[in-house]
């Protein structure tokens, strides 16, 4: 088992859900982040206050899957994430040591998979 | 308009005079009310751009309206479109405007807040995608080729007013002037990239319904200002403000729950417009208890075009073709049956036996369309061949505020590192450090 972490621009996350979707990828989180990623810098002036914005907007992925999804899950985040301009983001995985789903105790395969499959 | 033609003597009336001048500010405040209200209705990282085309309207359209627009609208009765003996404000002064009697500078302003809010309408059409520059460019033209042409048709005597087409707060320029010509500005921009792909929803429906809410008390002074005064047609035209609306709005929960069980916020703030377009051209025509018949007649077509519009392939973003241009078609045809002169002291409509009204209101109802459309589709693509209209995709998804305006409309100032005057950086960094 596997977590995925993968870190999208916003208004690219639509289409990873659609990509996830497509690839039968059913659970996962996502949250609105902050990040740096090597981008360019933007001015933003508010009257006489002009600063740099280090920190662009984006959308944090979490999806667990086990291992035969691992790959899918890559190539949903490249597919709906890609612009090919930097600050597209980034995929981080990393292994993980226990699952357990709450409303049942199921633990490990069974709590990674989703529900009616 | 009453046309009430007074003598050449007239004198300015200080009661008249006093509520015109308070009429013009309460019709200036539904600028920025719209533009609250189409803020909210974009996503939060347009929320900027949407609000400043708004502003921007009143920039420009207020420039040209001084210039030539005031004078292309209102001077002279020829059929099409007024001469320039007022252009550069020549001539506008503190003797009242013949037929009013309040003077020329008060019913210059008042005019030129609806030059204002019927160029910051248009942009609902085109938000989310039209650049900045643009857009003021296309303002400035379309306030002056559309909106004084057709505000000189339907209040300045020209045709429309000449042939007996009863217009009394703007159903022709205005609300068709605006929805019409919302249309044309759609197709010719051009839909926004996801538009049909994604779901692009309102990001805060209290802004949507604290505009429209400000907008409606705007109205007051809309409707009850064009009269002119503090007589009959202007006091009729105020309360039926009230009305008219209110039976929309008790229409339209109506339809909503027909449709989806549910009533709706966004639903009840575009009933609230809607209301308040239908009675703009009727409201000092119409006895209260028709305004009331109105309120509800006019939710049902407008409602459908809402209906009806995100099926098609037209991004007419902000639908100000149905809550403007079809509510105002429908306001304008409604003067044709249900007008009493008990009431307005100028005309009947069909109802009350004079047919002849019903064909003088279908006339405006034909050829205010056609003109707004038309104009306003040969402008953009002229326009268009000058300049581009829209940026890049890659601007559209980072969104209008940042890209036009460099500011956010939601600015949290984490990772912002300030700028010094002397140009060098300071690591101010408001994330902690690390050592």
């Amino acid at each position: 088992m596997k977590l995925v972490i993968g870190i999208v621009r916003p208004d690219r996350a639509n289409d990873v859900l659609e990509a996830l979707y497509r690839a039968e990828v059913r659970g996962f989180s996502l949250s609105r982040i902050q990040g740096h990623g090597g981008e360019l810098e933007r001015v933003e002036t508010y009257r006489g206050t002009t600063v740099k914005i280090g920190l662009a907007e984006k959308v944090r992925f979490e999806i667990a899957v086990s291992d035969e999804f691992v790959q899918p899950t890559i190539a949903a985040l490249c597919d709906g994430g890609q612009t090919g301009e930097v600050g597209d983001g980034k995929i981080f995985v990393v292994p993980l040591e226990r699952v357990v789903r709450i409303r049942t105790g199921e633990t490990d395969h069974g709590a990674v998979t989703p529900v009616g499959t | 308009m009453t046309s009430l033609l007074a003598a050449a003597t007239a004198k300015v009336d200080t009661g008249d005079t006093a509520w015109m001048l308070a009429a013009t500010a309460l019709v200036l405040l539904m600028t920025p009310a719209l533009g609250l209200f189409y803020a909210g209705l974009v996503r939060s990282k347009n929320t900027l751009n949407t609000f400043m085309m708004s502003i921007g309207a009143i920039a420009v359209a207020t420039v040209m309206w001084a210039l030539v627009g005031y004078s292309l609208a209102f001077d002279g009765e020829a059929p099409i479109i007024g001469g320039l003996g007022h252009a550069f404000l020549h001539g506008v002064g503190f003797e009242p405007r013949a037929g009013t009697t309040i003077p020329q500078l008060v019913f210059f302003a008042f005019q030129a807040t609806f030059c204002i809010i019927t160029t910051a309408l248009v942009s609902g059409a085109v938000v989310e995608r039209m650049r900045f520059g643009p857009f003021l460019v296309f303002a400035a033209l379309w306030s002056v080729l559309v909106y004084a042409v057709m505000a000189h048709w339907a209040f300045g005597g020209g045709w429309l007013m000449a042939q007996g087409t009863l217009d009394f707060a703007g159903g022709v320029p205005v609300e068709m002037g605006s929805g019409f010509s919302a249309l044309a500005a759609a197709l010719v921009v051009g839909a926004r990239k996801d538009w049909g792909r994604q779901a692009l929803l309102p990001h805060n429906a209290v802004y949507v319904l604290a505009g429209a809410g400000l907008l409606w008390f705007g109205w007051f002074g809309f409707n009850g200002g064009s009269g002119f005064s503090t007589g009959h047609s202007s006091v009729l035209a105020f309360t039926n403000t009230l009305l008219t609306p209110a039976c929309t709005l008790a229409a339209w929960f109506v339809l909503d729950l027909i449709r989806g069980r549910q009533i709706t916020a966004i639903g009840a703030a575009t009933a609230i417009i809607v209301g308040c377009v239908g009675i703009t051209p009727a409201g000092g025509f119409v006895s209260p208890g028709w305004a009331m018949v109105l309120g509800a007649v006019v939710a049902l077509p407008s409602y459908a075009v809402i209906v009806w519009r995100p099926r098609t392939r037209v991004d007419e973003t902000l639908d100000v073709l149905a809550a403007h241009g079809i509510a105002g078609f429908t306001g304008i045809l409604f003067i044709g049956f249900f007008a009493q002169l008990a009431w307005n002291d100028a005309a009947d409509g069909l109802l009350y036996g004079d047919a002849g009204q019903l064909g003088s209101q279908a006339v405006a109802a034909l050829a205010a369309p056609v003109y707004a459309f038309g104009m306003t589709y040969v402008l953009l693509r002229a326009l268009g061949a000058l300049m581009p209209l829209r940026g890049v995709d890659h601007d559209e998804a980072i969104g209008m505020d940042v890209i036009h305006h460099g500011e956010e409309a939601y600015a949290t100032g984490e990772g912002a590192i300030l700028i010094t005057p002397e140009g060098t950086v300071e690591e101010a960094l408001a994330v902690a450090d690390p050592v």
